[in-house]
């Protein structure tokens, strides 16, 4: 301190938040694959995916006397 | 204040100060409870979705403790304890905590949702509403009974790792709630008996501050007894067992005789050995929980490999 402190890339600061950026990254991609396989595994255990969507779908019907 | 004095100018917050934010020794306990609810559930989970299960509840324990820290800042900045939170040291704004303790709340509940089930995703959104509304912004400062109430929220995660795996509420998860509700009041004020100074200081009305230690001595007395057969009651379910029993026998009698010694000190007694008693009493609660999950994950772990107590009698 004390000294003139030149803004540069090689700033503390900037090291800093690019650190913070890095693992935030990490984080974020962590979460992508985490997503990605939960979908796999539910697919995988054949869970029913589909949904109402404004439209008539006849896998979503219930068959008579189930 | 001398000349000598440096003036501390706030760091730039660091990706660990979020971090910081979401309490990781709480979330470390709630990760804990969490799994041994989802595992010691009847139901087999796929490895995957548990791990995801968990972390989501580990996220949204995290999310209330954000919360918790937004709206607690000024208490946490006059006590020792908590002075270098990531908001009261000033690296992290109020503004902030607040925004991340919303936003990971959201996620995690819809992720739970969509990862197991709508039932522990709900109970997820309740527990955070618990802790960071119904504690942290209305009991904690208003009555001494706060560690009471406050202590449901601490309880919630275990019925929520249940609910992950089974997709309801039953009676061995409601034991487990109840464990955990029951044990936090006598071991927080155990602590309290020793912290007393931070929490007068930060106008948080706690027992041993609004009605005397020897009262507080007496409810950590009846909360030990109260607790014994709640705890014990867990043997005779389907996730309990003779090993269970064991351990929690041998908790439960140290428990109530470190409660009964506590009783029949007198403050100046306390005062003498600067509560060695009482930190002893904090200490053996931390094992109490702590090893009561764990016989429970043993249960479980001998039920997968096909063990089976023979005619051990399940009341419930």
């Amino acid at each position: 301190m004390g000294v003139i402190m030149a803004i540069n890339r090689d700033h503390e600061l900037h090291r800093r938040r690019a650190h913070r950026n890095m693992w935030l990254g990490l984080v974020l991609g962590g979460f992508v694959v985490l997503v990605f396989g939960i979908t796999m595994v539910k697919l995988k255990n054949g869970q029913m995916m589909e949904a109402f969507d404004h439209t008539v779908r006849p896998s979503l019907v219930v068959e008579q006397g189930k | 204040m001398t000349d000598a004095t440096v003036i501390e100018r706030p760091r730039d917050a660091e990706f660990g100060d979020f971090f910081a934010l979401l309490k990781p020794r709480v979330m470390s306990l709630v990760v804990f409870t969490a799994a041994v609810g989802l595992f010691s559930a009847p139901v087999s989970v796929h490895p995957l979705l548990a791990f995801a299960s968990i972390l989501f509840i580990a996220v949204g324990a995290g999310a209330s403790g954000a919360l918790n820290m937004w709206w607690d800042a000024d208490i946490d900045r006059v006590m020792r304890r908590t002075r270098n939170r990531p908001v009261p040291s000033g690296r992290i704004s109020p503004e902030d905590a607040r925004t991340v303790g919303i936003w990971l709340s959201v996620l995690s509940v819809v992720m739970l949702g969509l990862t197991a089930n709508m039932v522990a995703a709900g109970l997820l959104a309740f527990t955070i509403f618990f802790y960071a509304v119904v504690y942290s912004m209305w009991l904690k400062r208003s009555t001494p009974q706060n560690i009471v109430i406050g202590g449901a929220a601490g309880a919630f995660p275990p019925m929520v790792g249940w609910a992950a795996a089974t997709g309801g509420v039953s009676v061995e998860s409601l034991l487990m709630f109840g464990l955990i509700f029951l044990w936090t009041p006598p071991h927080f004020w155990a602590l309290a008996m020793f912290m007393d100074d931070d929490y007068s200081r930060a106008g948080v009305p706690m027992l041993p501050v609004t009605h005397g230690k020897p009262a507080t001595r007496r409810h950590i007395m009846f909360y030990s007894l109260i607790l014994a057969p709640v705890s014990l009651a867990l043997a005779f379910t389907q996730i309990g067992g003779p090993l269970y029993l064991a351990v929690s026998l041998v908790l439960n009698l140290l428990f109530i005789s470190g409660a009964w010694r506590l009783l029949k000190r007198s403050d100046a007694e306390a005062e003498a050995d600067r509560y060695a008693a009482e930190k002893k009493y904090f200490r053996l609660s931390l094992l109490y929980m702590l090893l009561h999950f764990t016989a429970l994950l043993g249960e479980a772990a001998l039920r997968w490999t096909g063990f089976d107590w023979a005619s051990w009698p399940q009341w419930v």
